[in-house]
């Protein structure tokens, strides 16, 4: 990622038509970027927007936008946030395993178990979650009620269909796993070699040699591989629409059968037969999930510039 | 940091070196902890995944234990940690061996030369249907975004390292990219269902929509993957070229672009197969139907993705008169078109990496 | 697109990519194995006019099924004619016909009046009434999940109370006292509810809210109102929800709760299951919507029947249309589609393939003559 430029080769000054042409077509290129984000801002506040006045009967059960929205959004992000407790511990010692414990004879295989698992489409993991996970986790359900139902996050009671926010935070976790894995790995991969036998040299211990030498150096990069599993999870639909029992509320008990919905998975399962007025609201709730989205990616990888920045002085 | 590390253990006994558990240390405790679970599962009458999930625990408890007595707690972290790793990606193995053999088991009765052919039209109940529409459609669709996404996202990377060096607008176009990898499938969909809207009208679906809103995130991947293929060009071959008095552009054209080759389709297919399995962009924007369409700019267009999200959310009926257990005809759809999609995406991936491995430096150059 | 890209450089490595780009041109080349035959003897259609073209429409998704059976057999009959049919929902499929996008819709209630469709729907057709015909018709059944027990018998107050979260176990003296042989357990009962919004939720509740006799406390409305509870998506979902769960309760149409048990409902003394009888029997008994023109059949249905047999609790799916249409092809495809699904053979198809009960004779003969008389300008 961070490429040494040592001493650039001095730009040829573009006088040929054939550069001048190239060049235009290589910034415009790098100017279509901009343009399209800048295109799924508006054309999505075009339709989106009237969609937050229109009347009650496209919010039902609710009555307006905002409290319709809102229960969507808190339902994205409670299930984005099971997702990240579950695969954040998992990543951080898979990306350990790859760079630093396994043999090399191990480290590759995983590693490409990993990110075989980024290619398996959505679609399939919604099917997988729904119709084997889901009901393989119901004594899952039942046992944390019985044992953890002092907590508010396993109230209760338990779901017998599986079709939970844990559930769907489980299947969710499966696959924002290699992302965070495979930028963990990266940063870890990274880390001075030379920090690293040093303090084994002084008689550290290789987690020692980790928490002292590697993690220091590695903060930030975790911190932005878990934005981005954030961010991959905030957005995720088809799993999410395809494994949850949704109902517009608010609640933080993951393991009962009354769960919200997320934003796109409401998106997926109300399209079909959307109104033109419900399309207008669905596209409002999409423009919101883009905003908040976006505002996490941002901040995650401002953290990395600002940390490679720093590395680099 | 070095601080802690001065403070040694104390050097009670007076020997040179700290004991030491034995070698098969780890493997007794193995052993011991998958008897134990083995023999509680025996009189409690557990299933094989508790056995394995107490053995598990059981080990991740009594080695540490085992190593604080003799060890010390220096090392007894350590190997609990050490443990914690190996389990944390032992445990990331299960899912994908689970899903894999599950679609594999559900889906493998289902495909034959018919499924593969057969399109939906006119089939009702149980009756032989088949996914033939399906892969021209998400053929066609995949192909038409990788037409769109392939030439912006490689000018894209042109630029970025040929002529953005330093420039404000370089910078703001690197760091959006990354932003937009981050862009979540649904909204892509949503974009192109705007925008297709606003020009045609509430009721337009077509394929087309769907390739515009798949290369809304095939673009970056692909701008990503290429610049780093670039970057990797050494500056030597540049400087060598002008030197002969080539135009940039020509350099870049005959020098920079084929000594990257390999990367940057690599690069290209690995994006491909990223996209080629989403389904919530596809759902809202390209529609489904039930036969073969071949146009990408008019009408519905159904692809795998979509194909099994609509079998397994309308699988049709079960006669009464069904065995009991018996599933509606579409879910057994649905699995056989997940084999097939996953089998897809999977080619492409290895085919991919095969790619990247045939062109890779070195092997390169010999050839003219 | 790969293998341009190999092109332009002139290389000659592009195997692979070049054998995907021909995978697809020869894929693309050519139709589906199974759409070579026109005729197959999936249906049979009387009348021997050769028809030709491509009919629009759509709107209600509980018709998918149904009339998935009619399009293959009306197809099958008639090779150059494509019938599309959109599951866009009731409320799309009425807007959609109305903006004239489709030529007839499918809709889980009737034009409303109130709202001003029927006016709409009047200016549509060139100031003639719409047509509306009952064509599919199909009993909701309350089905449930419950180990050992094979018979339930539920009067319409304790059904409202089990959806209401008021009854909770199975073992609950409201239920105990209908069921006074069957061994009812204490497990806990897990109401399940569609999550999308159905005509088969509006009639249900519509049923609740006028057989309960106040126990229910909420409108008909095909967003279930209340904001808690087990939901599932489509009645596929539905019924799935319902068999993995023990303890289980919901409602579906009766041709999708294969495998699953079935409750009778109270009505008047009696209990009853659902069948096609009960449900005809209801149709044909119930008052038809006042102030509706000849061609006009909507119907209100009658909850609160009291009659040995009868099943109030179903669902009617109308077929709009328009008396006369502009365009004599599209008039003749509107009257063949729609005399197929109206006829004998017809409801026979989707009774059996897709579970609803055939319309009664008078009913059904009645249908038939309204739309015997859809012509050209």
């Amino acid at each position: 990622m961070t490429t040494t430029t040592e001493a650039e080769p001095q730009p040829r000054p573009a006088t040929g038509r054939g550069d001048r042409v190239f060049q235009g077509l290589a910034t415009a290129a790098g100017i279509t970027i901009l343009a399209a984000l800048a295109a799924v801002f508006v054309f999505l506040a075009i339709e989106g927007v009237p969609g937050i006045g229109k009347p009650a009967s496209s919010y039902r059960p609710l009555e307006s936008f905002w409290p319709y929205v809102g229960r969507l959004l808190f339902g994205t992000v409670l299930a984005a946030l099971v997702a990240l407790v579950i695969a954040a511990p998992f990543a951080l010692g898979i990306a350990l395993f790859i760079s630093h414990y396994a043999p090399r004879a191990l480290a590759v295989p995983v590693a490409y178990v990993v990110d075989l698992l980024a290619a398996v489409p959505s679609v399939v993991f919604g099917l997988w979650g729904a119709r084997v996970l889901g009901p393989h986790l119901v004594p899952v359900h039942a046992w944390l009620d019985e044992h953890a139902g002092w907590l508010p996050f396993f109230a209760g009671p338990g779901s017998v269909t599986g079709k939970t926010v844990l559930t769907a935070g489980t299947v969710l976790a499966i696959m924002i796993l290699p992302i965070i894995t495979a930028i963990c790995r990266e940063v870890f991969v990274q880390a001075p070699r030379l920090d690293e036998e040093a303090a084994l040299a002084l008689g550290a211990t290789r987690w020692e040699m980790v928490r002292l030498s590697v993690f220091p150096y590695a903060r930030s990069g975790i911190v932005s591989a878990v934005m981005l599993g954030l961010g991959r999870a905030l957005g995720e639909t088809m799993a999410v629409a395809m494994v949850l029992s949704a109902s517009p509320v608010y609640t933080l008990n993951l393991i009962s059968s009354t769960n919200p919905a997320t934003i796109a998975s409401n998106i997926a399962s109300s399209f079909q037969e959307a109104t033109p007025d419900k399309l207008a609201v669905l596209i409002a709730t999409g423009l919101v999930l883009f905003v908040f989205t976006f505002a996490v990616n941002f901040a995650a990888r401002a953290v990395v510039a600002r940390s490679e920045q720093r590395l680099r002085r | 940091m070095t601080t802690t590390l001065e403070e040694a253990p104390p050097r009670r006994p007076l020997t040179m070196t700290a004991p030491r558990l034995p070698g098969w240390a780890p493997v007794l405790v193995g052993v011991l902890a998958v008897c134990g679970s083995g023999l509680l599962a025996l009189l409690a009458g557990w299933g094989a995944v508790a056995v394995f999930a107490l053995a598990v625990l059981g080990f991740l408890v009594a080695l540490p234990l085992w190593s604080l007595a003799v060890e010390g707690q220096r090392s007894a972290t350590d190997r609990l940690m050490t443990s914690l790793v190996w389990t944390a990606s032992g445990v990331a193995v299960v899912p994908l061996a689970w899903l894999v053999l599950t679609v594999v088991r559900h889906g493998l009765p289902e495909v034959n030369a018919s499924f593969l052919t057969f399109d939906m039209r006119n089939v009702v109940g149980d009756q032989q249907g088949g996914i033939y529409h399906a892969i021209i459609g998400t053929l066609l669709v995949t192909l038409a975004a990788a037409a769109i996404s392939v030439p912006i996202g490689l000018f894209c990377a042109i630029y970025l390292v040929e002529y953005g060096k330093g420039k404000r607008l370089a910078r703001w176009v690197t760091f959006l990219v990354d932003v937009m990898t981050g862009i979540p499938s649904i909204v892509a969909g949503l974009f192109a269902l705007a925008l297709f809207v606003l020009l045609f009208g509430p009721e337009i679906r077509l394929g087309f929509g769907g390739s515009v809103a798949l290369s809304l995130l095939m673009v970056p991947i692909v701008v990503r993957s290429t610049e780093e293929m670039l970057r990797l060009v050494p500056d030597d071959l540049r400087e060598a070229s002008y030197a002969l008095g080539v135009p940039k552009w020509r350099t870049i054209v005959k020098v920079v672009l084929p000594t990257s080759l390999g990367g940057i389709i690599t690069g290209v297919m690995l994006a491909t197969a990223r996209v080629i399995g989403e389904t919530a962009p596809l759902l809202v924007v390209a529609g489904k139907t039930d036969s073969v369409n071949v146009n990408l700019f008019g009408e519905r267009m159904t692809t795998l993705p979509v194909y099994i999200y609509y079998q397994f959310t309308q699988p049709g009926t079960v006669p009464f008169d069904a065995p009991p257990g018996t599933e509606a005809p579409g879910i057994a759809r649905a699995w056989g078109a997940a084999l097939v999609l996953i089998a897809i995406v999977m080619a492409l991936n290895l085919v991919a990496r095969l790619v990247g491995r045939i062109f890779a430096p070195g092997t390169n150059q010999k050839k003219g | 697109m790969k293998s341009t890209l190999v092109n332009a450089r002139r290389t000659h490595r592009g195997i692979v990519p070049a054998t995907i780009a021909a995978l697809a041109l020869v894929a693309s080349g050519c139709g589906a194995a199974n759409d070579s035959g026109g005729s197959d003897d999936r249906g049979s259609l009387a009348g021997g006019e050769s028809l030709s073209g491509t009919l629009n429409g759509g709107g209600s998704s509980a018709q998918e099924a149904a009339q998935g059976v009619w399009r293959a057999g009306f197809q099958g009959e008639n090779a150059d004619v494509t019938v599309n049919y959109d599951p866009v929902g009731s409320g799309t499929g009425r807007e959609n016909f109305l903006s004239k996008a489709y030529s007839f819709a499918g809709s889980d209630s009737a034009l409303s009046a109130d709202e001003g469709e029927l006016a709409a729907a009047k200016e549509r057709c060139g100031g003639e009434d719409p047509i509306e015909i009952p064509a599919y018709v199909s009993p909701i059944a309350v089905v449930y999940h419950l180990d050992g027990v094979d018979e339930l018998n539920l009067s319409p107050e304790t059904i409202a109370g089990i959806f209401d979260e008021e009854v909770t176990t199975w073992d609950d003296p409201a239920i105990a006292a209908t069921n006074p042989d069957a061994d009812l357990p204490d497990t806990a009962i897990t109401p399940v509810h569609r999550s999308d919004d159905s005509g088969t939720t509006k009639n249900f509740t519509d049923y609740l809210a006028k057989a309960a006799a106040g126990a229910w406390g909420y409108d008909a409305d095909g967003v279930w109102p209340k904001q808690s509870g087990e939901a599932a998506e489509g009645t596929s979902g539905l019924v799935a929800a319902v068999k993995s769960g023990d303890g289980t309760i919901g409602y579906a149409d009766e041709s999708q709760a294969g495998g699953l048990g079935i409750a009778a409902i109270g009505v008047g003394a009696e209990f009853s299951k659902p069948t096609a009888e009960g449900a005809a029997m209801v149709l044909a008994s119930s008052p038809r919507t006042e102030g509706r023109a000849d061609v006009d059949m909507a119907i209100d249905i009658d909850r609160t029947i009291t009659d040995s047999g009868a099943y109030p609790l179903l669902l009617t799916s109308y077929l709009i249309a328009c008396q006369h249409y502009d365009d004599a092809n599209e008039a003749a495809l509107v009257r063949g589609f729609l005399s197929y699904a109206v006829s004998p053979d017809g409801q026979q198809a989707a009774a059996d393939q897709a579970g609803s009960a055939p319309l009664d004779a008078g009913l059904a003969d009645e249908a038939a003559g309204i739309v015997d008389e859809i012509a050209g300008k």
